[in-house]
């Protein structure tokens, strides 16, 4: 049925094949639409926010997309401004990524603040102060940036490809697509930092609080820090789901080994930082504001010491040390237990930069406010993941995303899945071709 | 600046009894909305809001205090107050000539990131629209607009009563306003006389008389029955409360084990 919008020389399952299984995600997306929509109408009272949670899950995922995202930004600094030319065979991937997390994380902005039509007073009445508004103005711009690196991506469809017009705005936005890169890596060290600047800024919360260099608290450089490190680990995770799901090799090792070892090496340098910074906040800067350590980490029901125990070593140290040793990497369990680990770290931060800082009580006098999300907040959260799921989907099936695809797996030599059951589409070519 | 004032105020915990009406004055002079059910406070929106301390000893040291709590209006010590250095939209201002926070309700898109900066929870968001009670609405105050669902609102230090003086005494050709011109709600309903209001940096008003903050040190007072609520986070607020009992200070801040319980300036 579509099979005139499939790339030249791979395969794909039918259609109806194609839809049926999408169908179970479409639903979990179409209830995330629904409970956006209800936010939309009735306001945010229909979340389980309030007064002591101003941010919470929305601004966890909001901020963790953003770094897992980051993968577009560091891939691209790596492929054209370091001119590691290995890595062009998963930019595709990691920008679709990158793409998919950064609209996403606008989206969620739009739904979490109270007045969704005064969004644009962010531009408008700018605060040059906030934190938000460099967060506002990178985000906007870079997933401009993402858009333009992605179009050409676009004009590679069989059908688009075909017009002349398209064919060379694709090739020759491709040329200039260094110009793009550098700008959205220079956009991005500071989004990410500016993410981590908005606790990092927050001197009334001694959880958050760090000091720094000039306006830039620490957590400016270890948020970029940490999405540069973490990034590529999620393309590679979600490059080797998609590779289990399709039941192909996609990528060449030598791109996953070489993305995994400068992954590694940034883990292991941002676990050193992380360790210096985590020092220097519980042993000078809380104690100047009255706190101890276990003051953070205590008389609350979920909130102990094992979480930060747990986001240094057990999602920072392990994760680090298998990637940097080639061994480590090069082992199929070993890699996917990192990556996973490394993806659950940056998870597990950003939540601690958001959740735990809100529950921390300040004032003496007040204790720990927990908090569980409510239906609307957590389908909503589901949106980035469904929508994600569907738009990789529809990219991987019409769009030539992985450049080594047809090489790993030549039309003749079907996998061992395939052999059992020839698809549809590879008949029909079969058809047309003995015709 | 010739002209700039800090207004500010002194509670006095020793004479506040906890009555609440300060809190009952400042919603019915702010149009402050309310729920049909205001059990849970994490969601009931309270400018003013008093406290209930104890001092967590048995009978027959047990003892308490209500502290009201205001928004602080803090300047910090470094000139930027928690909340409005961090709202995207310019949507909370710091006067230089008053010293008030201000709160702009239609700029405010309801990011809750000043709430989520200010440390006394002194800001609140409207998670519902306001709904009073038929016939009520004809008892607002005509000098505050009511908030839209989806803002963030605070205390303002009844900066409405600041404008009407203020046009008063325009008309009558004078730029300096007299010390009861200008008085909060809060301050004016107290039974026991707790809360005095007034000019910080002017010597003729009781406030200053009462605490005189040090100007040059962030505002801080010697004033051996004075403290100010987490004044080691250098926020600089401009309430400040007085209170003859050691254990109701040191409540007012979070020190380590180690530190001292007698701080400079803080022993009876």
């Amino acid at each position: 049925m579509d099979n005139a919008l499939i790339p030249k020389e791979v395969k794909r399952c039918p259609f109806s094949q194609f839809i049926i299984l999408l169908g179970p995600v479409v639903g979990v997306l179409l209830l995330g639409v629904f409970a956006m929509s209800l936010v939309w109408l009735k306001g945010l009272n229909q979340t389980n926010m309030n007064d002591a949670y101003g941010f919470a899950a929305w601004i966890w995922a909001d901020l963790t997309v953003i770094a897992l995202g980051g993968g577009a930004f560091f891939t691209g600094f790596l492929r054209y401004i370091i001119g590691k030319d290995e890595l062009k065979n998963i930019i595709n991937y990691a920008v679709l990524i990158g793409v998919i997390c950064y609209s996403s994380a606008l989206l969620i902005l739009g739904i979490d603040i109270g007045q969704p039509l005064r969004g644009w007073f962010i531009f408008w009445h700018a605060n040059v102060h906030s934190m938000l508004t460099e967060v506002a103005f990178c985000l906007t711009v870079y997933l401009g940036v993402l858009i333009i690196e992605f179009v050409p991506l676009i004009m590679e469809n069989r059908q688009i490809d075909r017009v002349p017009f398209f064919h060379h705005l694709g090739h020759r936005m491709h040329e200039i697509m260094a110009v793009f890169a550098a700008t959205g890596a220079y956009l991005s060290f500071f989004h990410q930092g500016s993410l981590g600047g908005v606790a990092g800024v927050l001197f009334g919360r001694p959880f958050a609080f760090r000091e720094g260099v000039f306006i830039w608290p620490w957590t400016f450089f270890l948020f970029t820090w940490s999405a540069a490190a973490v990034g590529p680990c999620f393309t590679m995770l979600i490059t080797r789901i998609t590779e289990k799901i399709t039941q192909k090799k996609l990528v060449k090792e030598n791109v996953i080994q070489l993305l995994a070892k400068i992954s590694g090496w940034m883990l292991t340098t941002y676990i050193i930082a992380k360790i210096i910074d985590t020092w220097y906040w519980a042993a000078v800067t809380a104690p100047s504001k009255g706190f101890t350590l276990m003051d953070f980490y205590s008389n609350n029901p979920l909130y102990g010491i094992w979480i930060l125990v747990v986001e240094i070593v057990i999602f920072g140290v392990v994760p680090a040390a298998i990637l940097i040793i080639e061994k480590g990497r090069r082992h199929p369990i070993l890699f996917i237990t990192a990556v996973v680990l490394a993806v659950l770290g940056v998870c597990l931060n950003r939540w601690v930069m958001v959740l735990q800082v809100m529950a921390v009580p300040v004032l003496p006098f007040e204790g720990w406010p927990m908090y569980f999300p409510s239906w609307q907040e957590i389908a909503t959260t589901m949106i980035p993941v469904t929508y994600g799921i569907v738009f990789i989907s529809l990219a991987y099936r019409y769009l030539p995303i992985f450049p080594q695809e047809q090489e790993l797996n030549p039309m003749g030599q079907m996998g061992p899945g395939e052999q059992e059951k020839p698809s549809i589409l590879s008949d029909r070519k079969l058809r047309s071709a003995e015709t | 600046m010739r002209d700039e004032k800090k207004y500010g105020m002194v509670i006095d915990l020793d004479k506040c009894t906890g009555c609440g009406a300060c809190m009952v004055a400042c919603m019915a002079e702010n149009n402050v909305p309310f729920k049909e059910d205001e059990s849970n406070k994490l969601d009931s929106i309270t400018w003013m809001r008093v406290y209930k301390l104890t001092n967590e000893k048995p009978f027959p040291e047990a003892d308490i205090c209500y502290i009201p709590r205001p928004c602080m209006h803090c300047e910090a010590d470094h000139g930027h107050s928690p909340c409005v250095s961090v709202c995207p939209a310019t949507a909370t201002d710091y006067s230089l000539r008053t010293g008030i926070v201000s709160q702009i309700y239609s700029r405010c898109i309801g990011c809750r990131y000043c709430m989520v900066a200010c440390p006394y929870h002194a800001r609140y968001f409207n998670w519902w629209d306001p709904v009073w009670p038929s016939d009520m609405e004809k008892y607002l105050s005509p000098n505050v607009s009511p908030r839209m669902r989806g803002v963030v609102e605070k205390c303002s230090f009844c900066f409405h009563r600041y404008q009407l003086a203020m046009d008063k005494a325009f008309l009558e050709k004078r730029r300096e306003l007299k010390e009861n011109e200008y008085q909060t709600a809060c301050a004016q309903a107290c039974p026991a006389d707790a809360i005095t209001f007034g000019d910080l940096n002017n010597p003729e008003h009781a406030v200053q008389q009462l605490v005189r903050p040090d100007r040059k040190n962030g505002g801080r007072t010697k004033h051996p029955r004075a403290f100010r609520l987490l004044e080691r986070l250098g926020t600089n607020p401009k309430i400040y409360y007085l209170s003859s009992r050691e254990w109701v200070r040191r409540a007012g801040d979070n020190y380590l084990k180690k530190e001292n319980k007698t701080l400079s300036g803080r022993s009876t």
